[in-house]
C-alpha cells in the first residue's frame, strides 16, 4: 500500500515537472516568436485590427523583400562580420595556443612570472579611455583590425586551454623527444591532434564572441561601409534614419512600405538566423567548455 | 652570479622554440593591457584630447581634482545606487532561478525531453546584446508589443515601458534572467551529476518523497557549489556591463539606468572629458578589485579551486 502511494506521487511529480518545463520553454521562445510575427505585419492590418497582433491574418513578406532588394548593404556588413570572425578566431587560436602550450610545460623557466603577468590583467586594466587612446595612436581607427587585435587573447580561454594541455600525459612528449622531435613538432604532431575537441570549444567561444560584438565597431569605426552586421542592426533599431540608410533602394521599389517595426523585426531575424542554424551543432562544445572551466580541467 | 646568468641563458636557448611561440601572446598583453595602464596617469592630470599622445606625459598634474569632482557631484550617489541596485536585484531574482531550473531538469526521467529543455533554455545566451535589446524593444513596445497587448486585453492602458525610469530595472533584470537562466543552470547540473547515485537509491528504500529527496540529497549535494557561486557573484556587484544598458537606456531613463560603466563611456568618448572619465573608471576598478579579491579569497577558503 505504502509502496504504491509512493510510486504514484513520483508519477504526479513527473507530470508537474514536465508541465513546468514546457511552460518555461514557451516563455523563453515567446519573445522570439512574437518578433517573427511582427516582421510579417502590414500597416493595413495594423489599421484594421489595432495595435497588438499576435498572429497576423496574412503573412506579408515585404519587410524581407525590402531587405533582399538592399542586400548589397547587408552582404557587405556580413562580409565585414565574417572577416572579423574568421581572421579574428584564427589569430585568437594561434596566439592562445602558443601561450597555453608554453605555460603547460612544467619545466619552463619563468612560467610563474608569466602567469602572474597575465593574471594581473584579468583584475585590472587601463579602462575605456586609455584603451581607446592606444587603439587610436596605433593608427587602427576605422580599421577592422581594431576589432581583432585588442582582444587577441581571452585570459580565461587561455587558462582553460592550458589545463587541457596539462592533462595530456607527459610520456607522449618524452617519447617524441627521444625520437628527435623539437618543441614545435611536439605541439603540432602530438599535443594538437589530441586536443581537437578542446580547440574547437575555445575556437567557438571566440567566434561567437566576434559574431556578437558591436561595441568595438561603434567606437572605432566611422565608415559605414566597414560596419559589421550587429552595428547595422543597432542603427536600424536606433532610428528611422538607420532604415533609410540601409534600404533606400529597397524602400523605393515597394508600393507600400512595411511598418517600421516589421522592418526592425525582420532585420533582427536576419541577424539571428545564422546563430540559430549553427547553434544545435555547436551547443555541446560550449557546455563542455563551461564544465571544464568551472569544475577545473 | 655569473653561473646563474648563464643558466638562465641556457634555459632560454634550450626552450627557445617555446618562448618564440609565446612571444606574440606576451607582446599582446604588453601592448594592449600594460600600455593602457600607463595611460591611467591622465586621471591625475588635465589632459585634452587634441594634445595627442605626447600630451599624456606633458600635461599638468592636478592630483585628485577629478576624483574630488566626481565624489562631490550629484552623479556619484546616483551611479553607485543604480549600479548596486541593478546588481542586487539581478542577484536576488536571478541567482535562485537557475538552481530551481537545474533541480527540475535533474528530476526528469525522459532523457530526450531533458535534452530539448536544455537546448531551448541555453539558446538566448548565444544571442548578441543588440539582438536581445531588439527583442526587448519589440515585446515591451507601447505600439503593439506583446506585453502591452496582454495589458490591453485585460482592459489596462498601454505603458511606454522604455520611457519610464521606474520600469528600467525590471526590464533589465527580467531580460537578464531570460537570457541567462538556462546557461547558469549548467554548472549546477554538472554538480548534481556528481552526486552519488547510491544516496538516491537509499532514499527510495527509506520511502522519502520527491521534495525530501530534492532538499536532502540534491540541494545539500550542490550546496558548496551554490555558496561559492553566490560569493563570486557578490564580488562582481560593482561591475555592471555597459553594453546592454547603452542599447536600452535613453536620457528619459538615465535616473535609474545610468551606471558607472555607462557614465564612463558618455563622459569619456562622447563628452571627451578624458581625464575625468578615466578617474571615474579607475575608482570603479579599484573598488571592484577589492571586492573580487575578497570574494575569491572567501571562495577559496570554502574549497573552490580556481583555474590558475
Amino acid at each position: 500500500m505504502k509502496k504504491r502511494k509512493y510510486i504514484s506521487g513520483e508519477k504526479i511529480f513527473q507530470v508537474i515537472d514536465i508541465l513546468f518545463l514546457v511552460m518555461l520553454c514557451i516563455v523563453i521562445i515567446l519573445p522570439v516568436f512574437s518578433m517573427v510575427m511582427t516582421s510579417f505585419l502590414t500597416d493595413a492590418e495594423i489599421a484594421r485590427r489595432g495595435g497588438f497582433i499576435f498572429i497576423p491574418e496574412k503573412f506579408d513578406f515585404s519587410a524581407y523583400l525590402m531587405l533582399w532588394k538592399s542586400r548589397s548593404n547587408i552582404m557587405r556588413a556580413y562580409g565585414n562580420t565574417l572577416f572579423v570572425v574568421i581572421v579574428g578566431t584564427a589569430l585568437n587560436l594561434a596566439v592562445t595556443i602558443g601561450l597555453a602550450y608554453g605555460l603547460s610545460r612544467p619545466y619552463l623557466k619563468g612560467k610563474t612570472a608569466i602567469t602572474v603577468f597575465i593574471f594581473i590583467t584579468m583584475l585590472f586594466g587601463g579602462g575605456l579611455v586609455p584603451s581607446f587612446l592606444l587603439v587610436k595612436s596605433l593608427g587602427l581607427m576605422n580599421s577592422l583590425w581594431a576589432l581583432i587585435l585588442p582582444g587577441m587573447v581571452g585570459s580565461w580561454n587561455m587558462f582553460v586551454m592550458r589545463n587541457f594541455f596539462k592533462s595530456i600525459p607527459s610520456s607522449l612528449e618524452e617519447a617524441a623527444t627521444i625520437d628527435g622531435a623539437n618543441n614545435f613538432q611536439i605541439l603540432t604532431q602530438v599535443v594538437l591532434p589530441l586536443s581537437k575537441a578542446s580547440i574547437a570549444t575555445i575556437g567557438l567561444f571566440y567566434a561567437v564572441g566576434h559574431w556578437n560584438s558591436w561595441f568595438g565597431a561603434m567606437i572605432y569605426i566611422n565608415d559605414a561601409s566597414k560596419l559589421p552586421m550587429q552595428n547595422i542592426l543597432r542603427n536600424i533599431m536606433a532610428s528611422a534614419n538607420g532604415i533609410s540608410d540601409l534600404a533606400s533602394e529597397g524602400l523605393e521599389s515597394l508600393s507600400a512600405a512595411p511598418p517600421t517595426r516589421a522592418i526592425q523585426s525582420a532585420c533582427v531575424i536576419v541577424t539571428m538566423l545564422p546563430i540559430l542554424f549553427v547553434y544545435p551543432f555547436i551547443q555541446k562544445y560550449f557546455v563542455k567548455g563551461v564544465m571544464v572551466g568551472s569544475v577545473k580541467g | 652570479m655569473n653561473k646563474n646568468k648563464r643558466s638562465l641563458w641556457y634555459y632560454l636557448k634550450k626552450d627557445r622554440l617555446i618562448y618564440i611561440m609565446m612571444l606574440p601572446g606576451l607582446l599582446y598583453y604588453l601592448i594592449f593591457h600594460y600600455l593602457p595602464m600607463i595611460g591611467i596617469i591622465i586621471a591625475f592630470k588635465d589632459y585634452k584630447p587634441y594634445w595627442g599622445l605626447k600630451g599624456i606625459f606633458t600635461s599638468e598634474w592636478v592630483g585628485l581634482k577629478h576624483f574630488n569632482k566626481f565624489f562631490r557631484s550629484m552623479y556619484f550617489g546616483r551611479l553607485l545606487k543604480n549600479t548596486l541596485l541593478i546588481s542586487i536585484y539581478g542577484l536576488i531574482f536571478g541567482f535562485p532561478l537557475p538552481i530551481i531550473l537545474a533541480l527540475f531538469i535533474n528530476e526528469l526521467k525522459s532523457l530526450r525531453f531533458k535534452k530539448t529543455v536544455q537546448t531551448i533554455s541555453y539558446l538566448p545566451h548565444f544571442l548578441s546584446a543588440v539582438i536581445v535589446v531588439g527583442i526587448i524593444r519589440n515585446i515591451v513596445s507601447a505600439d503593439g508589443g506583446l506585453i502591452n497587448g496582454i495589458i490591453s486585453a485585460f482592459g489596462g492602458k498601454p505603458i511606454p515601458f522604455l520611457q519610464k525610469p521606474e520600469w528600467f530595472r525590471t526590464i533589465y533584470v527580467v531580460s537578464g534572467i531570460w537570457q541567462g537562466i538556462g546557461w547558469s543552470s549548467i554548472i549546477y547540473l554538472a554538480a548534481m551529476s556528481g552526486i552519488d547515485q547510491e544516496l538516491y537509491d537509499a532514499a527510495k528504500v527509506d520511502g522519502g518523497g520527491v521534495f525530501k529527496r530534492m532538499w536532502h540529497i540534491t540541494l545539500s549535494g550542490i550546496a558548496p557549489v551554490v555558496s561559492i557561486q553566490l560569493v563570486l557573484n557578490i564580488g562582481h556587484l560593482l561591475s555592471v556591463g555597459r553594453e546592454k544598458i547603452l542599447l536600452l537606456y535613453s536620457p528619459q531613463t538615465y535616473s535609474t539606468a545610468d551606471v558607472i560603466s555607462t557614465y564612463v563611456y558618455r563622459e569619456g568618448l562622447i563628452n571627451q572629458n578624458y581625464s575625468f572619465s578615466t578617474a571615474v573608471g579607475l575608482f570603479n576598478s579599484l573598488v571592484g578589485i577589492v571586492m573580487v579579491l575578497g570574494s575569491n579569497y572567501i571562495a577559496k577558503r570554502m574549497g573552490q579551486e580556481g583555474i590558475w
